[in-house]
């Protein structure tokens, strides 16, 4: 299997990785911030949080999060997959203005377009370094194990 | 020692970002050893991709070293303000990931992506000031 190649599955993962963690992110604000503020002196307020909708709804989206994460950098490099999702900042400027209500200032718009841009970088580029220049390491993993069994 | 001090601030938001780049750059070589998810889960299933997983151990030290920079954010927190602490971090981040993607995951890293990592460090200070 050619690994170097971004295929548009493969971009829908890195999506999924960005709007997750946007989502994930507001929906945990959303429920913090029903609750309120949480001692540090009281951590067990933390559990019973989980008990509110949407924590828990946040909570689901981090896990989702965190596997379409690990299975981007199955794939592709650390550093494309981190500028590539970076757009999540964007999105979730955008859900705490039509959700939370929050005003987005001319700075806040400079910055999405400075991360806008940065994400067009990256995505015009190779998304992975070939093993044979990346690790001389021996261990090969499971995948070149299959590869070299076929 | 003045926990509000320049300098205390400044050793916290450091523990951030070395703990949260230490995470990132295990997980990734643990990733990068395992090989591409998708071929796992058709060879072996759902249950296997995950085994080859959590049996690596870049991984469980990964995952260690991401739960280590989420409690020092609480604690930079409770001591610091968001405003300052979460930009700070959220962006050096950035560009710390790329000195280590390069020096020790070896990633090719070029100038398309040093740009990259500095447009999006510089965009994340802006947008969460």
């Amino acid at each position: 299997m050619n690994t170097s190649t971004m295929t548009l599955r493969r971009y829908l993962v890195l999506g999924l990785v960005a709007l997750t963690s946007a989502f994930g992110d507001t929906s945990l604000a959303v429920g913090m911030k029903r609750i309120g503020p949480v001692s540090l002196s009281h951590p067990d307020a933390l559990i019973s949080a989980l008990r509110t909708p949407w924590v828990l709804v946040g909570v689901l989206l981090l896990v989702i999060f965190f596997a379409s994460y690990l299975t981007a950098l199955s794939w592709a490099d650390l550093t494309f997959v981190l500028p590539a999702t970076s757009l999540a900042y964007v999105a979730v400027a955008f859900l705490s203005r039509v959700w939370l209500h929050e005003q987005i200032s001319t700075e806040r718009w400079l910055g999405i377009a400075l991360i806008t841009a940065g994400v067009g970088f990256v995505t015009q580029g190779p998304a992975w370094t070939p093993r044979s220049c990346a690790d001389t390491s021996p261990d090969r993993g499971f995948t070149g194990s299959l590869q070299e069994s076929k | 020692m003045n926990m509000s001090s320049g300098p205390a601030i400044a050793a916290m938001i450091g523990a951030i970002v070395l703990t949260a780049t230490a995470g990132d750059v295990f997980v990734a070589s643990a990733m990068r050893s395992v090989g591409d998810l998708d071929d796992i889960k058709a060879a072996r299933g759902f249950e296997g991709a995950v085994w080859a997983v959590i049996s690596e151990g870049r991984f469980l030290a990964g995952f260690t070293c991401m739960a280590l920079s989420f409690f020092s954010l609480l604690f930079a927190l409770s001591h610091a303000d968001v405003s300052l602490v979460a930009p700070a971090a959220g962006s050096l981040t950035f560009v710390s990931n790329a000195v280590a993607a390069k020096w020790v995951l070896h990633e090719n890293v070029d100038r398309r992506r040093w740009l990259a990592a500095v447009f999006v460090c510089c965009g994340v200070i802006l947008l969460k000031r």
